[in-house]
């Protein structure tokens, strides 16, 4: 099972301080991240997009490859890129060219994406959302498998002769999930093309993600991709750890009391009580995580968001330590005694390599050379 | 099981919009009564609240009043405007208007409409759970100039959200709950209600019924709903012929 985070890079003034850092300090501070996650040993950084203030993550791609060069173990990955007003064939370009550079240390979640004029902005209509993601990502689908492409769709301009380079890594492309919080759509897409799904898993009731899930297993396996318990899930989450219940809470509730999506609203206690968030000590943050596994079955990956709502870079180094160093270890310990027989790790460069030998050699003679320069 | 929920938005208690429902509570009762066949075999009116009956309606099925009061759920409004998703208590009420055959609101006028906690509560029920439910339209208001606000504000924000309003809507003045018994007030009360009876009984030609079937009613279905059957769910076949060319 992976585990690691997720951030959308939103450049919030701190509550406690009424100081709000610059972008600048928010880009390096995105990759100070995914540094540190790597150096506790967390096994996923994923970076969102937007293209508006209050956030600088308007470049996935190019801070995937600064982070990706200085870690050494940590794979990169997205929450999410837009597939809906992204163009495909630099979706295709962009993420080959880092699965290239990061030797596969990579893949990505594709969203629609939240925020309204995003859509006008890059000249797409936002009442076609769902047919733009179905259509972007079929294009997407063909480049990286078809060497030459000759496309036509409704939402962008034709191709003819068309290869997008460079091909991917080893001939396999990225691994896919597919991101999604209550579009039933999305979770028919990822059961269709086989691809994982994940669910954002924060802000809302659990029974949402129950639903997405569900659908989204029996629909993998009603294409005949495998049982629905082999089917590839993700969740968020949001964690605050404290040495104690009282002292996490008191630490991130004015963080929580302010911030852009939670401010005004329920309570913390009923935030708490009511959605996935996890806010105590070490002990208290496992438990609860433990729990999701009751209402999606044994799922990949858990990503956690713990850089939002304004809090200090000191802070959020110090959760992602205790993260690593305190909750995932027994997360991961305790995952695996639970997990049932026959249910899939997360797809990796390699392991999707290696599945892709054994579907195109079933029965391999002990001579021949894998080494494709050696074949011709 | 026939089930009407009564939404009344009064701020107050006792309020005027209380007591207009409760009125139209009583109404509604009857006139099923009134539309069946069968003898009424006697009823309990809780004015305060709930209303549940002993009456027959169509067919044998009873009818079950629930009175929903928007003032239990203000804050829950709220935060459900700003979280995206309802607190168990709203949730539980939300889901007996959806599940409801018919609908009875009331709300005060404030400003010449609707009032605005009325129309938040209103703005938090999911988009398709009104379609084609019969209505009946009510408000109260102090004096009797803004009594048009039901043509001009309610009827039309309800026939935006698809549901199937009655002719006969109930404006309740303040004067009114000291006119006559057999006044203009009970009169109206009487005849939309019946309007509502007759609704429910018999929907609209070319109107489909708005509830789910009761899945325990189906033979030979699998008891588990699946996920495919979930609200939106458009198998993948039919997501790519969107977007052909």
């Amino acid at each position: 099972m992976q585990f690691g985070l997720f951030t959308v890079a939103d450049v919030t003034t701190d509550p406690t301080t009424q100081r709000t850092p610059t972008e600048h300090e928010r880009i390096k501070a995105q990759v100070e991240i995914g540094v540190v996650a790597d150096q506790v040993g967390l096994d996923v950084i994923a970076y969102g997009q937007h293209h508006n203030p209050p956030f600088v993550a308007s470049a996935p791609t190019t801070t995937m490859a600064y982070v990706a060069a200085q870690t050494s173990t940590i794979m990169v990955s997205t929450a999410t890129t837009l597939i809906t007003t992204t163009d495909p064939v630099r979706i295709a370009e962009d993420y080959a060219t880092l699965q290239h550079l990061t030797d596969g240390r990579m893949d990505l979640m594709l969203g629609r994406g939240n925020t309204g004029p995003v859509y006008p902005w890059f000249g797409k209509d936002i009442r076609t959302g769902i047919e733009l993601a179905i259509e972007n990502y079929s294009l997407l689908h063909q480049l990286w498998r078809d060497d030459v492409v000759n496309w036509q769709g409704r939402f962008r301009t034709p191709l003819h002769g068309f290869t997008a380079t460079p091909r991917p890594l080893d001939g396999v492309p990225p691994f896919v999930w597919h991101g999604s919080i209550r579009s039933p759509e999305i979770a028919e897409q990822a059961a269709y093309y086989g691809d994982g799904f994940f669910s954002n898993h924060i802000f809302w009731p659990p029974r949402h993600t129950q639903q997405m899930v569900e659908l989204y297993r029996s629909r993998f396996e009603h294409y005949g991709h495998g049982r629905a318990d082999e089917a590839i899930v993700g969740l968020g989450g949001q964690a605050f750890i404290g040495a104690t219940s009282q002292a996490a809470i008191s630490e991130f509730r004015p963080y929580f009391d302010h911030a852009p999506v939670y401010g005004g609203g329920p309570s913390l206690e009923e935030f708490l009580d009511q959605t996935p968030l996890a806010v105590g000590s070490a002990q208290q943050v496992i438990e609860k995580v433990l729990g999701y596994r009751e209402y999606v079955g044994d799922y990949q990956r858990q990503l956690f968001l713990m850089d939002h709502a304004g809090l200090p870079q000191a802070t959020v180094l110090k959760q992602i330590e205790l993260l690593g160093t305190e909750v995932v270890p027994v997360l991961r310990a305790e995952f695996a005694k639970l997990r049932g027989p026959g249910v899939p790790e997360a797809p990796t460069h390699a392991s999707l390599v290696a599945a892709a030998h054994r579907q195109s050699t079933p029965n391999p003679e002990p001579s021949q050379s894998l080494d494709p320069q050696e074949q011709s | 099981m026939t089930t009407i929920a009564v939404i009344q938005a009064g701020l107050r208690t006792p309020s005027t919009t209380a007591l207009l429902a409760a009125e139209l509570s009583q109404a509604v009762d009857e006139a099923f009564v009134g539309a069946a066949p069968q003898v009424n075999t006697g009823s309990q009116v809780n004015t305060g609240g709930q209303v549940n009956t002993g009456s027959q309606g169509n067919a044998g099925s009873q009818v079950t009043i629930e009175v929903i009061e928007v003032r239990q759920h203000a804050h829950a409004i709220v935060d459900h405007l700003l979280t995206g998703f309802p607190s168990p208590a709203l949730a539980a009420d939300l889901d007996r208007v959806a599940g409801a055959d018919g609908l009875v609101l009331v709300t005060p006028v404030f400003s010449a409409s609707y009032s605005g906690l009325f129309k938040s509560f209103i703005d938090v029920i999911e988009p398709d759970a009104l379609a084609n439910k019969p209505v009946l339209l009510a408000a109260t208001g102090g004096s009797e100039r803004h009594s048009l606000m039901i043509e001009h504000a309610l009827r039309p924000l309800v026939t935006y959200l698809g549901a199937d309003p009655v002719r006969t809507g109930v404006y309740a003045a303040t004067a009114d709950f000291g006119d006559r018994a057999g006044s203009a007030l009970s009169e109206r009360s009487r005849r939309a209600a019946a309007e509502l009876a007759a609704r429910v009984l018999a929907p609209s030609a070319g109107l489909v019924p708005t509830r789910e079937p009761d899945r325990d009613g189906q033979l030979g279905r699998d008891p588990q709903p699946s996920p495919a059957a979930m609200p939106g769910f458009v198998p993948f076949d039919e997501l790519l012929a969107r977007v052909k060319p």
